[in-house]
């Protein structure tokens, strides 16, 4: 078996378009959400949402490579640029290597809707335009960023809903670990438009405390009333140490274990049993024991029940020691088919910083929250091994751990 | 529309949407060649000229044009017949 570790990471989300701007707002406690006015215009319940504005490619990429594009791509590229910038991976290096990409992705909401729209107003399909396809399917992410960076590994989209970027990694690791791939781009991205959160919204799982944005994510917080929706983009790059080792790659961590699970219950209500064994296996799979975590960013979304569950799955495992807990989603938003990956990001740059982010807004305990050690503000503190949570509707869910690089 | 300000549309949006360098524009330099275009390309090629000029290329018809001059013709003969 191949130990796996990572090489490179970038990020491109609500709190910061770069590593070290990311780095300050998770230090600092900052909040990328914005009441967002044009979506209460379109009928949302809430118009709260992270928010990044869409980059500009132009001159960056080439019209026939950025033509097919939609948000969840350009995110996604700009989050696999830098990390394979990081990793040292340069067209020459992909050229002579099987490279692999796995990334989390749910949904193309926008480009499906804006070419539907022409469609009914022209009758004509033709009108759509060329890049419409590749914007609109799911693998839109993996299609584009495939053939710009020239990979030649295992290439597809994995659809596992708020989970989708955990489950990439987990992925990778596995294909890495089993030595079927030496290297893998794995991550996710999540669009950031109406179109895409309108049915979300309808399910009245957002946030209404709209007399501050910043306050209205509050995780484990007894007063909170919801989610709030965000996105971006987030990768990280998985290689065999050996692979590493051999090209003098710069060694971030190591990836020791991939739990999953399903509820096999609701489709939307999560329970704590699914949790509980997404944690077990990924501590047997790392093969540590509970009391070695220092850090766990949890899924916790700002959800009632759902933030309530996760608070008794992780202390029903971790209750004997009590690491760290926060939910970066306190700042961020829940950034849903990213969230997995920016979360392993979010979590490594902590790592690499000795520090843990603070769960923003968390001001009073509720009963289950009360039980867990939850950073409300930033404390400077050694973290050695991590564990990160995502969960998702179909009660699908993810634990994956992650170590400081050692020999 | 007179035919230079139809030719000037036409040059503006092959700068700004195929990123074609403005002096690469010669009557007769082949179009194709020029901006690189694939099978791909004509479909947007199409929408664009929906959009500036209110009428539908079919595929076919891209089959005449070689040349830019040859394009300016084939729109400047289309805009007139639809006046």
């Amino acid at each position: 078996m191949n130990r796996v570790v990572i090489t490179g990471m970038g990020v491109y989300s609500s709190i910061g378009k770069t590593l070290e701007e990311v780095k300050e707002s998770l230090y600092n406690g900052k909040s990328g959400i914005i009441y967002d006015t044009p979506r209460k215009e379109f009928g949302f319940r809430s118009p709260l949402t992270g928010f990044v504005e869409r980059p500009k490619l132009k001159g960056l990429l080439h019209r026939r490579q950025r033509v097919g594009m939609g948000a969840p791509a350009e995110f996604g590229y700009m989050a696999t640029a830098q990390a394979l910038e990081m990793a040292k991976m340069d067209p020459d290096f992909m050229d002579k290597h099987n490279v692999g990409i796995l990334y989390g992705n749910d949904s193309t909401a926008e480009a499906v809707t804006l070419a539907v729209d022409i469609v009914r107003e022209k009758r004509d399909t033709m009108l759509i335009g060329s890049g419409a396809i590749f914007q609109g399917m799911n693998s839109t992410v993996t299609m584009n960023l495939s053939v710009i960076f020239k990979l030649k590994g295992v290439n597809f989209t994995i659809a596992g809903a708020c989970a989708s970027g955990s489950h990439s990694i987990g992925m990778g690791y596995l294909l890495i670990k089993n030595g079927l791939q030496e290297h893998v781009v794995c991550g996710g991205a999540q669009e950031i438009n109406p179109y895409a959160m309108g049915s979300f919204d309808a399910l009245s799982a957002f946030s209404v405390n709209f007399d501050d944005a910043t306050k209205a994510s509050r995780p484990f917080d007894k007063d909170r009333d919801g989610l709030v929706p965000s996105g971006g983009g987030a990768t990280v790059i998985l290689e065999s140490l050996e692979s590493a080792k051999k090209r003098g790659a710069n060694i971030i961590a190591e990836v020791l274990g991939y739990g999953f699970s399903s509820n096999g219950n609701h489709m939307t209500v999560p329970d704590v049993d699914g949790p509980v064994r997404a944690l077990e296996m990924s501590l047997q799979q790392a093969n540590v024991k509970a009391s070695e975590i220092d850090y766990i960013n949890a899924h916790a979304t700002s959800t009632p029940v759902g933030d309530g569950n996760e608070a008794i799955a992780i202390d029903k495992v971790f209750g004997e020691r009590k690491p760290y807990v926060s939910s970066t989603k306190s700042m961020t938003g829940h950034e849903c088919w990213m969230a997995g990956a920016s979360e392993v990001v979010y979590s490594l740059l902590m790592m690499q910083n000795s520090f843990v982010a603070p769960n923003i807004n968390f001001e009073n305990p509720d009963e289950h929250s009360a039980k867990l050690n939850i950073a409300a503000k930033t404390v400077d503190a050694n973290i050695d091994m991590f564990l990160s949570n995502s969960f998702g509707f179909g009660g699908t869910n993810s634990s994956l751990i992650i170590k400081k690089f050692k020999e | 529309m007179q035919n230079e300000e139809i030719i000037s549309k036409i040059n503006e949006f092959l700068v700004e949407e195929f990123e074609v360098e403005e002096d690469q524009i010669v009557p007769d330099a082949n179009l194709m060649e020029t901006l690189e275009l694939d099978s791909l390309d004509l479909v947007d090629l199409v929408v664009i000229i929906e959009k500036n000029f209110g009428f539908k290329v079919k595929g076919e018809e891209f089959a005449d044009i070689k040349t830019f001059q040859n394009f300016y013709d084939y729109v400047i003969n289309r805009v007139n017949k639809g006046q």
